[in-house]
């Protein structure tokens, strides 16, 4: 079928979909899309995944998307269809994962009459999206569809809704293949300014404390990227932190590794990016979580950031130089420039800062107490660490709360794409339905959704889903009876004022487990938690294993809201120092 | 940004965009959602045969958030060109405002006097009252609006600020 041909909307939509090399797509049926879904089931060449509710369709695509560097698609009908997504379209265009979403949409002609199921979904999801369109003729359809992919993913990526109307979805309307496609004005840029690059290896080489603070976009640049990265922090020695959304941007074993920073990061990361003298961001947003007090943020450095969206230089934190590009990019010519110029580091001053870094890593701040009487929720992760210690194939998903920073602290990444979490949107109930995505997209694998018994349940309803794809997804849930995060901020800062954080009446998570048809472990004992990780990796079927741990326990290390970098407590022996300012206590 | 940074300056900003359903809204809902203020904006199309609009955005700030408000509008799909005015060399910005002033007597012949000085001219008129329509920069505008005020009751009706560059230079 060449550009030209005559199909109808729906058709187009199929064609449109295969052009840009969607194999899978994630959706729920309704009304208003009924003929696209009459489209899907007369071809066999996009699979489509039903889902259990619209929000998990879009998380599962962002799994997908994060896993196998490919742009997850969605299909949902309109009004509650458009609505039900929102959350994790919301959550897309936080952590930058490029989505296509489809929303069907009552007929033209009933636009603006509050007809059934109808709400304003380009209007709802303008400030939710990267950018939306609304589809009223079907000869834009086809263009539509291909612009929507290119703005996905190039650029900071983020998702795109297609609003398509019923009645443009039976019409007839030419089809236009994607290299007739493209969009008139959005450019990102990737290729750096050379001279801003040549600047920076003169800076780099200069430092006497530098330090590279990594983040998401260097995921998002490839896996390229990631190798370049590596490269260049070997071959100048310095040490490198990443954020949460970075995990896995550099290998986790690696000695140069100071593990994450920021507000639950370790205490070297964020000793030395407070003592730098050199920051060299890659790819990072200077999240508040990041930085802690702004005022205080790594007073003495000089900062260089690299970042494809220019919105997102200068905004929290002001640099010394701006490098507009493409990671990959950057870091190529980084690494080209410094080779050329023949550049080493001063080994010297290199050797005293690494001695400081050494001293700050001998606090050990993960350490924890160990115990034979209950179950940590550190120890089930280092167990499991063991028991995926040396595999190529793991994907670790993550829900919401205090279970979501141990395993970011105790899981070991060394490679990227294999790290799925809500990281700016903080969205519970988000790792089933992204391990779901992650095991479509890597079939074979061993996907584990590390939870917490409150964010399990607000999307539990997917274990259906993976039973029925025969996805052998794993729910680990670290079940401490507690909304843990929210429990460990009333403690710390609202005088052990417990309001509402309890997870009253919870269900019997192996019943729960065995009802959805896949298999319930539980572990109530220390000496019962290595079994119950062997066997649930073992079992080729989607298990739940409810890890009773510790219901106290806190997470630490811990920047409160509103203090430095150096202003961390590490352990439970570690009180906020003064009652905390109230500009710390208003942020989240 | 948190620094507690004063130095806040109006600047005009020259928005060339695709005219197409919606894009108004992506625009001022960028400004509302990130607290960014608005003191006027105008729209309307330029070129009919490339459906381009151009939006005059005024609005203040540090320099830190008026280059914030130049990048975020920059990522917006439809924006082609961002052009601060403020910065970019001199530039001409002009106004239009419908002025309605009921008064009687001497206060009545007065608007007229005061109008003449403005080089507003007179659109309508009846025994109590006159609309005046005046041209110029905002100042201008508000120092005439001003005056008015002091003589009777006022109804105004302002279009907000059109600006292009001085010289040959073109978005
Ligand atoms: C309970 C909880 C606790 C948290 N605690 C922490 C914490 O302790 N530490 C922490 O780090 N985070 C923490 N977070 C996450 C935090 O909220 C942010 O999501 C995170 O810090 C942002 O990561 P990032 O800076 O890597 O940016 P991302 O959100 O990953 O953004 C990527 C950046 O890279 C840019 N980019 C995209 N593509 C490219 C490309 N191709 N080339 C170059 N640049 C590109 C983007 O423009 C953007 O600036 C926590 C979240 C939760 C829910
Ligand atoms: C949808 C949503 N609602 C509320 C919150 C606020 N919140 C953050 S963590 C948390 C508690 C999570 O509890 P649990 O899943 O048991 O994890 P734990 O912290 O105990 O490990 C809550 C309510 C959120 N992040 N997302
Ligand atoms: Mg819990």
């Amino acid at each position: 079928m060449s550009s030209g041909t005559i199909l109808s909307g729906a058709e187009i939509v199929i064609k449109a979909l295969r052009d840009q090399g969607v194999d899978t797509i994630f959706g729920y049926p309704g009304g208003a899309v009924l003929p696209i879904y009459d489209a899907l089931f007369k071809q066999n060449q996009i699979k489509h995944i039903l889902v259990r509710h619209e929000q998990a369709a879009v998380h599962a695509a962002e799994g997908y998307a994060r896993s196998s560097g490919k742009v997850g698609v969605v299909l949902v009908t309109s009004g509650p269809g458009a609505t039900n997504a929102v959350t994790g379209l919301v959550d897309a265009l936080m952590d930058s994962i490029p989505i296509v979403c489809l929303t069907g949409q009552v007929p033209t002609h009933l636009i603006g009459n509050d007809a059934f199921q109808e709400c304003d979904t380009t209007g709802i999801t303008r400030p939710a999206t990267k950018h939306n369109y609304l589809v009223k003729d079907v000869n834009n359809l086809a263009r539509t569809l291909h612009e929507a992919f290119y703005v996905a993913k190039n650029g900071r990526p983020g998702p795109v809704v297609i609003d398509i109307p019923k009645d443009v979805q039976f019409a007839d309307g030419v089809y236009r293949t994607p290299g007739e496609s493209q969009p008139k004005s959005y450019r990102p840029q990737v290729k750096p300014d050379l001279n801003k690059v040549e600047e920076a290896v003169e800076m780099l080489a200069n430092a006497k404390r530098p330090i590279f603070y990594v983040g998401g976009g260097v995921i998002n640049a490839g896996p390229v990227a990631s190798q370049l990265l590596t490269q260049l922090v070997r071959m100048t020695g310095y040490p490198c932190t990443t954020t949460l959304m970075g995990l896995g941007a550099y290998p986790a074993h690696d000695q140069q590794w100071l593990g994450m920073l920021g507000m639950h990061g370790t205490y070297e990361a964020n000793l030395a990016m407070h003592g730098c003298d050199l920051m060299v961001c890659v790819g990072a947003r200077f999240d508040d979580r990041v930085t802690g007090k702004i005022s205080e943020f790594s007073p003495g450095s000089k900062k260089i950031h690299i970042d494809i969206d220019p919105s997102n230089i200068n905004k929290n934190v002001r640099v010394d130089l701006p490098i507009v590009g493409d990671a990959a990019y950057v870091l190529e010519d980084m690494i080209r420039i410094w080779k050329a110029r023949n550049k080493r580091a001063d080994q010297a001053a290199l050797k005293s800062w690494w001695d400081q870094i050494t001293v700050w890593r001998s606090k050990d701040c993960l350490k924890y107490e160990k115990t034979e009487k209950v179950i940590k929720p550190q120890y089930a992760l280092e167990r499991l660490r063991a028991a995926i210690q040396g595999r190529d194939d793991v994907f670790i998903s993550t829900e919401v709360g205090q279970h979501q920073m141990w395993a970011a602290q105790f899981l070991p990444f060394n490679k990227p794409n294999r790290w799925l979490t809500s990281g700016g949107l903080g969205t519970m109930g988000y790792g089933l339905p992204a391990a779901i995505g992650a095991q479509i997209a890597n079939p074979g694998a061993l996907c584990i959704d590390v939870a917490g018994e409150a964010s399990i349940q607000m999307n539990i309803q997917e274990m259906s889903t993976a039973l029925q794809y025969r996805l052998p997804v794993k729910v680990f849930i670290l079940n401490n009876q507690w909304m843990g995060m929210v429990r460990q901020w009333q403690e710390l800062l609202h005088g052990s004022r417990f309001s509402e954080s309890y997870s009253e009446a919870l269900p019997d998570f192996v019943k729960l487990a065995d009802a959805f048809g896949g298999v319930g472990l539980r572990a109530t004992k220390v000496s019962e938690v290595d079994d119950v990780i062997a066997e649930m990796i073992a079992i080729p079927r989607p298990v739940i294993v409810d890890m009773c741990v510790d219901q106290k326990e806190n997470c630490f290390p811990m920047i409160p809201g509103g203090k430095a970098h150096n202003e961390m407590l590490l352990g439970p022996a570690d009180k906020v120092s003064e009652a905390t300012p109230e500009e710390g206590m208003v942020l989240v | 940004m948190t620094t507690q940074d004063t130095n806040i300056r109006r600047h005009t900003i020259s928005v060339l965009v695709d005219n197409e359903p919606g894009v108004l809204a992506r625009v001022i809902g960028l400004f509302s959602g990130r607290g960014y203020n608005i003191e006027s904006l105008t729209v309307a199309e330029i070129d009919a045969s490339d459906s381009l609009s151009r939006i005059t955005v005024v609005t203040s700030g540090t320099p830190m958030i008026i280059e914030q408000i130049k990048v975020q509008l920059e990522r917006l799909v439809p924006v082609h060109k961002v052009k601060d005015l403020t910065l970019e060399g001199p530039f001409i910005e002009r106004e239009m405002a419908l002025v309605k002033v009921v008064a009687n007597g001497e206060k009545r012949v007065e608007s007229l006097r005061i109008g003449d000085v403005f080089k507003a001219r007179v659109v309508d008129a009846t025994i109590n009252s006159f609309v005046f329509e005046i041209t110029g920069t905002a100042d201008d505008l508000n120092r005439f609006i001003d005056l008015m005020q002091q003589l009777g009751e006022v109804d105004i009706s302002r279009t907000g600020a059109a600006a292009l560059s001085r010289g040959t230079s073109t978005l």
